[in-house]
């Protein structure tokens, strides 16, 4: 047998498993059966007397053993990564996936540079090769090329964009051990003195979103933002924006979707004057139905469209709001 | 206090072209400075006003780049830095961050301070900020928006994460790795530029850093690329150059999404 895939469990500030943790775990289970039923280990950090909550999950998604590390709620970098390198040192994984969230992509460059090897960030697909090697697939260059990476020494660690595979369907269940851990392990020299939240609700909006109406550098001013809003409200959904119009500041890049922004997965997605550089369109191609609306009959964003509207946004978007009006 | 910042040469990803084997075409693809190692050089900017900091920039690179440094040097840092050696070539982000952490050690021993941008637009990796703080064995905090503060060898910054603002403190030497925010960064001034032509760049070897050249660039590097390929695009889009807001209320009813 195989030496086995740890998974990090993350648990958000809400107190849940973050749900890249199932579908890293789906993922592990394929790649588990490649490499001779390699057993899948979880680590989370939560309080003991939670995991009776967590529990189901593990079992469910084909946990095999998890380690759970009590008193360490408050997640500290550095305490993180000492731990989770003594973790593996004991036992030996061949293969580490983390959540390619904000804590995931803090920790494992951490953890991978302490472990002296290498990490493929923000992976969107994952295998084994014909030599039993993880090749993790990831966009680069802003989402215009993809490169399968090799890591020639182990673990062999990868993080992974929530939201790109499945998450565990649950009959992969398991006589899911739990194990409970001490360390002394202290090392806090970041304080957190305050949480605002509320800023990023738009981009949380962006995730759970049904209907996401875009803009790109097209759209012009705010104006042209707000017509958009417009439509988003009257189709229940909410608006979203191209690199391009928050690099020109009509649009708060709190909303940006694409690669180094939001990944979404809508039921529909209407692209209203993005010309769908790669670097936009890696973030929407998961969604049901795309609409795009261009000027440019050549542009790209056609591409990925399910129906184009060659035409000017500034006169289809305003009947089409007057059309839902009238409904 | 002392600041390193580092930064990153990179071609203008918004402008790139392809061969049809997937490498880069070279010709006529410009060189930019990374634009998030803009933002953390304007946070070593505000460091330096609240502190009187020196910066020191360092980049990692072929000697060109030194050029780069000399425009970091027009914008207000003081000092440029290029480490520079063929045997860098082909460095992943464990190399560099091994790299740049010994070159840091050499030069700026003494630093309170590493600013690096969140992100670089080639790679997208935002790995080597904190290999260089885990190998400099010092805490790091990631995704900041800005520096609010710093008293007694103490900073506080702000986090901007996908669930809101996170407001910590960290005590010095610390790293930073700094996102874009919404103002405008500073432009050099024509004589700012003009003195920093004549600005002395220092240049780091394999040599002066005393690793060994399995330690460095590909050799030194865990991970390797082993395939490269554009993404696939669907072809199956319908096209309408009419009756463009029908067609699409139409298409909501059939979908669904309208009633």
């Amino acid at each position: 047998m195989s030496r086995g895939i740890l998974l990090y469990a993350e648990v958000t500030r809400q107190g849940f498993i973050h749900t890249v943790f199932f579908e890293l775990a789906n993922k592990a289970v394929e790649l588990s059966k490649k490499l001779d039923n390699a057993p899948i280990t979880a680590v989370i950090f939560a309080q003991k007397d939670m995991i009776a909550d967590y529990k189901d999950g593990f079992v469910k998604s084909g946990i095999d053993k998890v380690f759970v590390y009590d008193g360490f709620e408050k997640y500290s970098t550095e305490t993180y990564t000492n731990i989770i390198v003594d973790l593996v040192r004991e036992i030996d994984p061949e293969i580490i996936l983390i959540g390619a969230t904000n804590q995931g992509r803090d920790l494992a460059p951490r953890v991978s540079s302490a472990l002296h090897t290498g990490l493929t960030a923000d992976c969107i697909g994952l295998d084994i090769n014909d030599k039993g090697r993880l090749a993790a697939t990831r966009p680069t260059f802003g989402g215009q090329l993809m490169a399968t990476i090799l890591c020639n020494r182990d673990p062999q660690m990868a993080t992974v964009r929530p939201k790109v595979f499945k998450p565990a369907s649950v009959d992969n269940v398991r006589d899911t051990e739990f194990i409970y851990k001490t360390s002394d392990e202290n090392a806090d020299n970041v304080e957190l003195v305050d949480f605002i939240k509320g800023l990023e609700d738009l981009k949380n909006e962006l995730d759970s979103a049904q209907v996401i109406v875009a803009g790109g550098k097209g759209m012009k001013g705010e104006d042209g933002f707000k017509m958009l809003q417009t439509l988003a409200d009257k189709l229940g959904g909410v608006v979203g924006a191209s690199r391009g119009a928050v690099d020109l500041g009509i649009a708060p890049h709190t909303i940006q979707i694409g690669q180094t922004g939001k990944t979404v997965t809508p039921k529909l997605y209407i692209a209203c004057a993005i010309s769908g550089a790669i670097q936009h369109t890696v973030g929407i191609t998961g969604s049901d139905y795309i609409i795009g609306i261009n000027k440019d009959p050549n542009a790209p964003i056609f591409d990925v469209c399910d129906l184009g509207i060659v035409g000017d946004v500034f006169d289809v978007v305003p009947k089409l709001i007057d059309m839902l009006e009238t409904i | 206090m002392k600041i390193a910042l580092c930064v990153k040469q990179v071609p203008d990803t918004t402008d790139i072209k392809w061969t049809e084997n997937n490498t880069m075409k070279r010709e006529g693809v410009e060189s930019i400075i990374n634009p998030y190692d803009i933002y953390a050089l304007e946070q070593a900017l505000k460091l330096k006003k609240m502190t009187g900091a020196e910066i020191t920039v360092f980049t990692m690179g072929p000697l060109q780049a030194a050029d780069m440094l000399k425009e970091i040097i027009a914008l207000g840092a003081d000092k440029g830095v290029l480490i520079s050696d063929k045997k860098f070539a082909g460095s992943d982000t464990y190399a560099t961050g091994k790299t740049v952490s010994t070159a840091i050690k050499k030069v700026l021993p003494d630093f309170d301070v590493i600013l690096c941008g969140q992100f670089a637009v080639d790679g997208d990796t935002a790995q080597t900020g904190p290999c260089i703080a885990n190998m400099l064995n010092i805490p790091q905090i990631t995704y900041v928006k800005e520096i609010n503060e710093f008293e007694q060898g103490t900073i506080t910054a702000t986090r901007l994460l996908d669930d809101g603002l996170e407001i910590v403190k960290v005590k010095t030497p610390a790293l930073l790795c700094v996102l874009k925010s919404e103002f405008e960064p500073t432009r050099a001034k024509i004589n700012d530029i003009i003195k920093a032509q004549d600005s002395e760049i220092q240049v780091v070897t394999l040599e002066t850093l005393g690793l060994l050249p399995e330690e460095v660039g590909i050799k030194g590097s865990p991970t390797c690329v082993s395939k490269a390929f554009r993404p696939e695009v669907k072809h199956n889009c319908e096209k309408f150059f009419e009756n463009g807001a029908e067609t699409i209320f139409a298409k909501l009813k059939e979908i669904g999404v309208v009633k």
